[in-house]
């Protein structure tokens, strides 16, 4: 099909004024929020996003100011979203798999030393004692302290003390407020007990050099950290056991015999986390059986609710047949209801204990459905045949009706029983077109989380593997339990090199399937 | 003799009515129960005054309300709160899902431009990847835009709606631009003729044009934001905040099957308006469908 080419340079009317306002504010208010954003980038020194928001900004501003550039005034907005949000986040997931990232490595090293310092604080015996006046200024508590010889200084958990010298004094010389503050009352102290008594005050710039603490609000008493951290070796050392915890380079400080101390920092660790997936035994096996789950899933779920939507298609395709548009509203009724709600509903149905389906359909029967690992398996499939079918049996409507009826007419008249014409006619003019529509539903159910998640949990959990992970968990459940799930802590790094295979599986799986269907070359 | 001829002739039509017909309408019978008891089962629970799952078993045998109040009474799952949330950020992200992809398909099919081909191929690549792959990516760059504009960070439903919105393009814009191309191009270079500049056909000709499809996209994507678990669990941690799929699904596994019937209760509420509006459009619907599949 031939389209005369509008060409941008056509259109050269000149733009009303109402138009050109409302581009003039939108850009203009755009440009004020990116502008703030890289005026804060510019403080944080993040320079790779100062860079690349910039470009971004230029790249707009022309888009929208040119006379030229027309298709790009209408792919720009949705493109800006698709790669922040899609491709970015596709390409941050990749880095994400070449680190430790994850519980206990959230930070850079100087953070976690810092942090390990404030973790092991412990009161100094025959330390000073100061008095303390807890301030408050909107929300943030400070320590105002008097220290024995007279010196007030103020500090809070951000910044060290600091000497001040407008303190206002009781009587007995210690201090009880400063402008600007709100000193805390007793009602006040007893109210925020718990905030407080957490509350650790730096003495210098230097953790090593220890920090105040108050137990009640009213004295501070001096705290180090039982770990000293040796700037010159790079290393810690425990002075009461006397154990020396050195960086190895595996983004924690640990001794010769492995011990660590938490929390590490983030590193870049290379294909250790690819290596773990592949190479440890207690992640390889359960991975293993993950994969070949997932495929299995997803190859069984499109070829049963492809098997009965198109049988259902087929049976309700005779013109003779009355009520077919009631059945129709029925048969779809699974694909209007929320797929989530159906498997919980699903899941209360097949309860071993409490469920409809072994309580009133097999009379009180004890059917595992869904913590026997073979029969959960199959409930999903059966539950995802109830979600699944609908769909398929609207698209196949919609094929079968495409059909020409002289193909079908001259067919009959050769003398084609049903099964023939319906085999070899019917069949192959439908799978052109539906072909590249079970290649997406394909793609959809190797990530079906819902179905996994909401039915099962990806349970029963297999308790010999090293990550969470159960019988029924496809791929992607996994990738989110290693991410975000309770049991075993949050592991990124592990869970983004997961991703990144299936990215690489799903992708495979897609062109060589639209390769087949060359459903590509349609494109004009 | 004269009765049995007439059983036979009987019999014979009724044969001749089951070969053609008949059958079809026990397949028809059987797809009912199938697809249908799930459903009323959930009804029936949720208006069992009873609350356990063992009790929802008898079907329809008593019928109260009152677990569609209690639903509304119940300060640490608060569903209304849920709702709301649900309406709001499947309204919002589905109006900006199908501007994006009206912009972007309009372009597709109106515009020739160097890269288009390639374009519409990335696209389709693309959308093979789920968004929700990319879940642990999103959540750390959703704490990092957090730093510059908390409005957008995590626990924002602002920010999923961004993230939303990054999913604008992909299928939609496959449907869209279908459709967009069944409309005659004459239309458009009338419109020039008489001095229309190129935003004024989109907005005032090609839109009006093209709305059943911008119905069935927008629909589809409110469905599919509705039913959104993975990054919305992830970005949202204030209850008050969270949308129905989150909340609902931590409502049963933290209660197990004690609050089952007030579940239902909200299930039920949740399902009513999408499969409402699903059978309305659902001529619609069927046509987007059936339009990507034949050509």
């Amino acid at each position: 099909m031939t389209r005369p080419s509008t060409q941008p340079s056509k259109y050269k009317e000149t733009p009303t004024l109402k138009a050109v306002l409302i581009k003039i504010i939108a850009l203009g208010l755009l440009d004020a929020v990116v502008v703030y954003a890289l005026f804060v980038l510019f403080l944080k020194e993040s320079w790779v996003a100062f860079v690349l928001v910039a470009i971004g900004l230029v790249a707009i501003n022309w888009i929208y100011l040119t006379r030229r550039a027309l298709p790009a005034k209408y792919l720009a907005p949705g493109i800006v979203f698709l790669i922040i949000f899609q491709l970015f986040a596709v390409g941050y997931s990749a880095y994400i798999a070449f680190t430790n990232f994850g519980d206990g490595h959230n930070s850079t090293r100087e953070d976690a030393i810092d942090s390990i310092v404030a973790k092991s604080l412990q009161r100094v015996e025959n330390s000073p004692t100061y008095d303390l006046t807890v301030l408050d200024q909107l929300g943030t508590y400070s320590f105002l302290v008097t220290e024995p010889d007279g010196t007030v200084s103020l500090g809070n958990v951000e910044s060290p003390l600091e000497p001040v010298d407008n303190a206002q004094l009781s009587g007995s010389g210690k201090a009880i407020g400063l402008d600007g503050y709100t000193a805390l009352d007793f009602a006040g102290i007893l109210a925020n007990q718990q905030a407080i008594s957490a509350l650790a005050v730096p003495l210098t710039d230097n953790p090593s050099d220890g920090a105040l603490r108050t137990p009640d609000g009213s004295k501070a008493f001096l705290y180090e950290s039982t770990l000293k951290y040796d700037e010159a070796a790079g290393s810690f050392t425990d002075e009461t056991s006397g154990t020396v915890f050195i960086d190895r380079g595996n983004g924690q400080f640990e001794t010769a015999e492995g011990e660590t101390i938490q929390p590490g920092w983030k590193i870049d660790v290379g294909f250790a986390n690819f290596a773990r997936a592949f190479g440890e035994e207690e992640i390889r096996r359960p991975l293993i059986g993950v994969v070949i789950w997932t495929f299995a899933f997803a190859i069984l779920s499109v070829a049963t609710t492809f098997a009965l939507g198109l049988f259902l298609a087929v049976v309700f395709n005779d013109a003779r047949m009355k009520g077919r548009r009631f059945y129709r509203v029925i048969a779809i009724l699974p694909y209007a209801f929320p797929a989530f709600l159906s498997a919980l509903v699903w899941a209360g149905l097949m309860n071993r204990d409490f469920g409809f389906i072994n309580q009133v359909l097999l009379g009180g029967a004890d059917v595992p459905w869904l913590t026997d690992p073979v029969l959960a398996k199959v409930s999903i499939l059966i539950v995802n045949l109830w979600l699944g079918f609908p769909y398929m049996f609207l698209v196949s409507t919609g094929a079968l009706q495409a059909i020409p009826d002289e193909i079908v007419e001259a067919a009959k008249v050769d003398g084609a029983k049903p099964w023939a014409l319906f085999r070899h006619i019917k069949l192959p003019l439908l799978m052109v077109s539906l072909a590249p529509l079970l290649i997406s539903s394909f793609a959809f159910n190797f990530n079906n989380f819902n179905l996994i998640y909401m039915l099962t949990g990806g349970g029963p959990r297999d308790i010999g593997a090293d990550v969470n992970v159960g019988a029924t968990d496809i791929l992607i459940t996994l990738v989110y339990k290693v991410a975000f799930g309770s049991v075993a802590g949050r592991d990124y790094g592990l869970a983004s090199a997961f991703a990144i295979i299936i990215f690489i599986v799903v992708a495979t799986v897609s062109v060589i399937g639209f390769r087949q269907t060359k459903a590509l070359e349609d494109l004009n | 003799m004269i009765t049995s001829t007439v059983s036979t002739g009987r019999r014979s039509s009724f044969r001749k009515w089951f070969t053609a017909t008949g059958w079809r309408h026990l397949i028809g019978v059987a797809v009912i129960i199938f697809c249908a008891f799930p459903l009323l089962y959930v009804l029936s629970s949720s208006l069992n005054p009873n609350g356990t799952l063992v009790g929802s078993n008898a079907l329809f045998q008593e019928i109260d309300l009152g677990n569609y109040i209690d639903l509304f009474n119940r300060p640490s799952q608060p569903y209304g709160a849920w709702f709301l949330n649900t309406l709001l950020i499947g309204g919002i992200s589905s109006l900006g899902t199908v501007f994006l992809g009206a912009l972007a398909a309009y372009a597709f099919s109106r515009m020739r431009f160097t890269g288009r081909r390639v374009g519409l191929l990335t696209l389709l690549l693309v959308q093979m990847f789920p968004q929700l792959l990319a879940v642990v990516a999103i959540f750390l760059l959703l704490n990092a835009i957090g730093d510059i504009f908390p409005i957008l960070g995590l626990d924002s439903q602002l920010g999923l709606i961004v993230v939303y919105l990054g999913g604008a393009l992909g299928v939609n814009t496959y449907l869209m631009y279908g459709f967009f191309n069944t409309v005659p191009l004459s239309i458009d270079e009338a419109a020039k003729i008489d001095g229309a500049s190129h935003a004024r056909i989109f907005f005032t000709i090609i839109l009006r044009l093209v709305a059943p499809i911008l119905a069935v996209v927008g629909l589809l994507s409110f469905i599919g934001t509705t039913n959104e678990f993975v990054i919305a669990s992830v970005l949202l941690s204030d209850p008050s905040k969270q949308t129905l799929a989150v909340g609902l699904y931590q409502f049963v596994s933290d209660e197990t099957s004690k609050n089952w019937s007030l579940f239902a209760a909200g299930a039920v509420m949740a399902a009513i308006p999408v499969m409402a509006l699903f059978l309305y459009l659902q001529k619609y619907i069927v046509n987007g469908l059936t339009a990507g599949a034949v050509k």
